[in-house]
């Protein structure tokens, strides 16, 4: 599913979120948008989840304006919008249930999800009692077991330390090679952009715009994560970041 | 493998229920204890021990089983309609920031405001039955769950909503999968907390007006000057008071396991 901002602004009051946002992210493509605290990021990934509508402008699915949360596409937020009070697999089959899908559908699929996240041991537990990183992939779990095409991440892996990160950047990146879903991945690190973005789009604040679009052909081969290419692609980044925020 | 996880699961269960029968047997013995002392030194016929009051208390229980029957009724009545109309207002109370802007000054005057001072005008208005009591005690819970309610619908945290929200979820499942679960022990909390107050309230407005309730029976006994009796009805009330308070404790329990 192909998703566009098309001249989008949206202002909270006199805060102007995002001014005149164009973007186009392909079927398949996974893009990652990166900048600083403030910069409409968020803002970004809820209109494309339905849940925020612009002040001007329009955002489209497929050429259609996306005007309420739609079954192809799933968010997952930066602290994975879990439920303390279902199991692991209760979150897991959540989004199925909403979509009143029969238990017993819900329950294989969402075991299924579970099994390729490596949570199915853990499917009777409650998520406070799962690692960080294990809710991570638990909240992945739910939008595999949706199979969305169109996977939305707020800063998702902020939470977790370095290996914990890489481990689950990888398994972002199987998942999306497997599937070929749209991914549009919101992030503050430089290598997670990199290791993840076929395009990746550098954004400034107030108000809160694009400034740079580098691109990454060559995300998801083999080794690239050790390559030479991947720390100049990191370094152009930085710098870009960098002149964002001094302009 | 599994059989022995069941035994163990029900020996747990054994311990457990040991473990609670022996903490009653504990608090049983305490206040017993606390009461006989007491009344060896005051000496009035006003308390009398315990060996004086149990058995009467056996004497009397066949007679007060109606009243007492009349209590339970009456509270867990009240208890109900309170919770239905006092918790689904809290909770969209809490929900929607625009109505609360308008009620939440209403529910600032009326909640401190004891409710017991409306007890004359409820008898004028429903009469010398059970209705006034009913009345009184539920709109005691009312107030109490609503604002508990709307304080906790408040304190949902707004990524979970989204996260629903984002499955696609309606204002419907929200409440259904974020909103009722994640508020129901704080309600269940607030019911055991507030189901003291309303036996208080039960018990004064029983013994104010009316021939019926364990209320009136202490108090008829107290004007007949029949101390014993009075402390059978004052013993009843108590056992009233265990029920209520450990089943809500019960359900808590599970819930939040």
């Amino acid at each position: 599913m192909r998703i566009e901002f098309k001249d989008v602004s949206v202002s909270y009051d006199e805060l102007h979120a995002l001014a005149g946002f164009n973007l186009t992210v392909g079927s398949g493509e996974s893009v990652a948008i990166i900048g600083p605290s403030g910069c409409g990021k968020s803002t970004m990934l809820r209109l494309a989840a339905g849940l925020t509508a612009p002040s001007s402008g329009v955002v489209l699915a497929d050429g259609e304006p996306i005007t309420h949360p739609r079954q192809e596409v799933a968010l997952i937020l930066q602290d994975y919008g879990l439920l303390p009070w279902k199991s692991v697999l209760a979150n897991a089959e959540l989004g199925l249930r909403i979509r009143r899908m029969s238990r017993k559908l819900a329950r294989e699929r969402a075991m299924a999800a579970l099994q390729q996240v490596g949570l199915a041991p853990f499917a009777r537990m409650r998520p406070k009692e799962l690692s960080g990183g294990m809710q991570q992939r638990l909240a992945l779990a739910r939008s595999i077991a949706l199979e969305s095409q169109v996977l939305l991440m707020d800063e998702p892996l902020s939470a977790l330390d370095a290996l914990l990160r890489e481990d689950l950047q990888d398994l972002l990146l199987e998942t999306w090679l497997e599937r070929h879903h749209t991914q549009i991945l919101v992030t503050h690190s430089i290598e997670e952009a990199v290791f993840l973005g076929q395009r990746i789009f550098v954004m400034a604040p107030r108000p809160g715009r694009v400034v740079a679009q580098i691109d990454n052909p060559r995300v998801g081969e083999a080794g690239y994560r050790s390559s030479q290419e991947f720390f100049d692609r990191c370094t152009q980044v930085r710098d870009a970041l960098h002149e964002g925020g001094a302009r | 493998m599994k059989e022995r996880k069941v035994r163990e699961a029900a020996s747990k269960g054994r311990r457990a229920l040991i473990h609670d029968i022996a903490r009653y047997t504990f608090a049983i013995v305490f206040v017993l204890a606390g009461w006989e002392i007491t009344a060896l030194l005051l000496k009035t016929p006003a308390l009398p021990t315990p060996q004086a009051t149990i058995p009467v208390f056996a004497q009397y229980a066949v007679a007060m089983w109606p009243d007492f029957r009349i209590s339970l009724w009456r509270i867990v009545l009240s208890l109900t309609i309170g919770t239905v109309l006092g918790a689904p207002l809290g909770l969209a109370l809490g929900r929607s920031p625009r109505v609360d802007a308008y009620f939440a000054p209403v529910l600032y005057i009326l909640y401190p405001l004891p409710k017991i001072v409306l007890l004359p005008i409820l008898l004028v208005l429903l009469g010398l039955g059970g209705a006034p009591k009913v009345a009184l005690v539920t709109l005691t819970i009312f107030f109490q769950v609503l604002v508990v309610m709307r304080d906790a619908a408040k304190g949902i945290p707004e990524q979970t909503v989204l996260s629903v929200r984002s499955l696609g979820g309606s204002r419907l499942d929200v409440w259904r999968h974020v909103v009722i679960p994640s508020t129901l022990p704080e309600l269940l909390t607030s019911l055991r907390v507030s189901s003291s107050v309303a036996i208080a309230v039960l018990f004064f407005a029983e013994a104010i007006a009316g021939s019926t309730g364990i209320g009136y029976f202490i108090m008829q006994s107290w004007s007949m000057v029949n101390y014993p009796r009075m402390f059978a009805g004052i013993i009843a009330l108590a056992i009233l008071g265990v029920i209520i308070y450990e089943i809500f404790d019960i359900c808590e329990r599970r819930i939040s396991r």
